[in-house]
């Protein structure tokens, strides 16, 4: 045992496991939440603006939403990547490091992000939302109260997957000099032939996706009043 | 007699373009008067979702006029329509209730988007939950709730904003019968107490008979006829609401009501070599129409067999007896007490 630790190998990956951990955890964390600025606005006009049912959206418009959404998601990863290099080098002045994969990340995740909030929204029942007009509400009081609050569960669902899927992609990262376990992997691990780099690297990145999907999980099942309706006791008021 | 708090002229609505067109209403007129409970019944696809629909113009009418409460609905603003809405509740089969909110917080909703206090919004709700005799399940989500208690949250809902009009589309389609009663007698009781205008949609006739006063029969679209529901059960005028009023074929005795002079036989096929063609026959030989009350006859061999219930006028039907008599292979008796 002793030995283990004393390795020089071992003891790198561990002195260094801590940043790469972090430095995955910090993109994705922040490539998400970009992803879902741009994902979530985008799927919900993908579903509102449909026939314009709930928001008026011209129709040509809707028709160059999809296509851009389909565009951006044939393009494979890796390909992508290279593909926003001079959108990197504009936004952050550099094209390499973990700041600068971050550009990449968005671009790829954000489309993604639009078809899974999309097929969120979409488990809704029309009746439901023809409900809530008839009764007055504006297609603002509509996406807010009622589609993005009742699909809670299933949108809680898709940002779980979201995220994992852009860790993994985070990780492939490392091939354009990001950082984090990804690059701790296929750099260091892989390339230089380190064992222990490349398995403990992925160790961790199989980790922190149980990790993600487990607490993703949890939230859903626990919040939804579908599956598990606990009967909430309020305070009687006067 | 009271005003029309809803009136449609002429609505036409129609879905789709070229050889796809559906023609879910065709030139349909009706006028709702306040305070009654009015019944719209037809058979499935006959347009009655979208008649309704029309009314508070989640469906936008093709062509035609839409009059609720004096506002003419089309000449409204997005944002007019949507202050009128909120007058005229809708209750639908599939409840459509929000199910990540308790009954409480279902029934605050319309309150929350008129922009009204959460504690006022509550103690509405509360007073409603009281109404629609759910007080004790406010905490509740829909899920916990069966579909006569998920209904009755879903009028009190409708109820929160209060409404003049109440649309009620098959709004008991999806209960048992004595749910249905009391979701029903619940309708009744609101329209009663607090005056509010019912349009019921439906495909049940009993559904029409237990709380209507008038109703309108649609079918494929066009409006078949409106009436009192005692004058359409009495006597449907058209060939939809007869077979509405009779779902299993028109019964001989109310044919024969309508002409109370006439005399009934049976006549009793026993086998002769063809089908005598008796109707023609006792027209232009005894100059008697004979009307068809009921058949039940086969063609076996090209022989017939069974027996015709046949209304004949009372001058002429002594004639026709003896000529029917006079036939090989057919008896004849008079059915004296038949009386619908
Ligand atoms: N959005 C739509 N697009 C195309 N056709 C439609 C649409 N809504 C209704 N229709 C058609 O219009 C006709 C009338 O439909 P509607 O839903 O009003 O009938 P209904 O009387 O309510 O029937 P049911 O008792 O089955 O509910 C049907 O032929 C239907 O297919
Ligand atoms: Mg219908």
């Amino acid at each position: 045992m002793a030995d283990f630790f004393a390795d020089p190998q071992v003891l790198r990956f561990l002195q260094e496991a801590p940043f790469a951990i972090w430095e995955t955890v910090y993109s994705t964390l922040i490539a998400t939440a970009l992803a879902y600025v741009i994902g979530l606005p985008l799927g919900v006009v993908l579903v509102a603006g449909e026939n314009g049912r709930i928001l008026k959206v011209p129709g040509p418009l809707m028709t160059a939403l999809n296509v851009a959404v389909n565009l951006l998601r044939s393009v494979p990863f890796l390909i992508l990547m290279v593909i926003v290099i001079p959108l990197s080098r504009l936004l952050l002045g550099t094209s390499v490091g973990t700041p600068a994969s971050i550009v990449p990340l968005v671009a790829a995740a954000a489309p993604f992000v639009a078809r899974i909030v999309e097929s969120s929204l979409r488990e809704l029942d029309a009746g439901v939302v023809e409900a809530a007009q008839a009764m007055g509400c504006s297609p603002w009081q509509i996406i807010t109260k009622v589609m993005l609050s009742e699909c809670r569960p299933s949108l809680i669902n898709g940002l779980t997957t979201a995220t994992i899927t852009i860790l993994s992609y985070g990780a492939m990262a490392g091939a354009i000099g990001a950082g984090g376990l990804g690059s701790m992997a296929l750099m260091k691990g892989y390339q230089r032939q380190m064992t222990v780099m490349l398995w403990g690297s992925v160790i961790l990145l199989v980790l922190l996706v149980q990790l993600i999907q487990s607490i993703g999980t949890a939230l859903s099942v626990k919040t939804d009043r579908r599956i598990n309706p606990t009967e909430s006791r309020r305070r009687k008021r006067k | 007699m009271a005003e029309p708090i809803i009136q449609l002229k002429h609505l036409t609505k129609r879905f789709g373009g070229g050889e796809n067109e559906v023609h879910a209403l065709e030139d349909v007129s009706i006028e709702v008067r306040a305070g009654e409970i009015f019944g719209v019944i037809g058979l499935s696809g006959a347009g009655k979702s979208t008649l309704v629909r029309c009314i508070n113009l989640l469906e936008r009418p093709t062509a035609g006029e839409v009059i609720v409460d004096g506002r003419d609905m089309l000449r409204l603003t997005e944002k007019e329509l949507r202050k009128v809405r909120q007058s005229i509740g809708m209750i639908f089969q599939s409840f459509n209730l929000l199910m990540q909110r308790t009954a409480l917080d279902n029934i605050c909703f319309p309150l929350e988007l008129a922009g009204a206090p959460r504690r006022e919004a509550v103690r509405r709700a509360e007073e409603l939950l009281e109404i629609v005799d759910l007080a004790g399940r406010a905490g509740a989500y829909p899920a916990q709730l069966s579909g006569g208690q998920k209904q009755r949250v879903a009028i009190a809902r409708t109820l929160a904003t209060n409404p003049k009009v109440l649309l009620c589309d098959e709004a008991t389609s999806a209960l048992d019968p004595k749910t249905t009663r009391d979701i029903l007698r619940l309708i009744q009781d609101i329209n009663k107490r607090l005056g509010i205008t019912v349009v019921v949609i439906t495909h049940e006739m009993k559904v029409i008979e237990e709380i209507c006063a008038r109703v309108a029969i649609l079918d494929h679209g066009h409006l078949a006829e409106t009436g009192t529901v005692e004058e359409i059960f009495a006597s449907p005028r058209s060939e939809a609401g007869r077979r509405l009023v009779y779902p299993d074929g028109v019964p001989a005795e109310v044919l024969y009501s309508a002409a109370d002079r006439d005399r009934v036989i049976r006549v009793a096929f026993n086998g002769g070599t063809s089908y005598q063609p008796l109707i023609a026959t006792l027209a232009i030989d005894c100059g008697v129409k004979a009307n068809i009350l009921g058949a039940d006859t086969r063609n076996i061999d090209g022989r017939a067999f069974g027996t015709m219930l046949l209304g004949l006028p009372r001058e002429g039907a002594d004639k026709a007896m003896t000529y029917i008599r006079s036939q090989k292979d057919i008896t004849v008796e008079e059915v004296p007490d038949y009386h619908g």
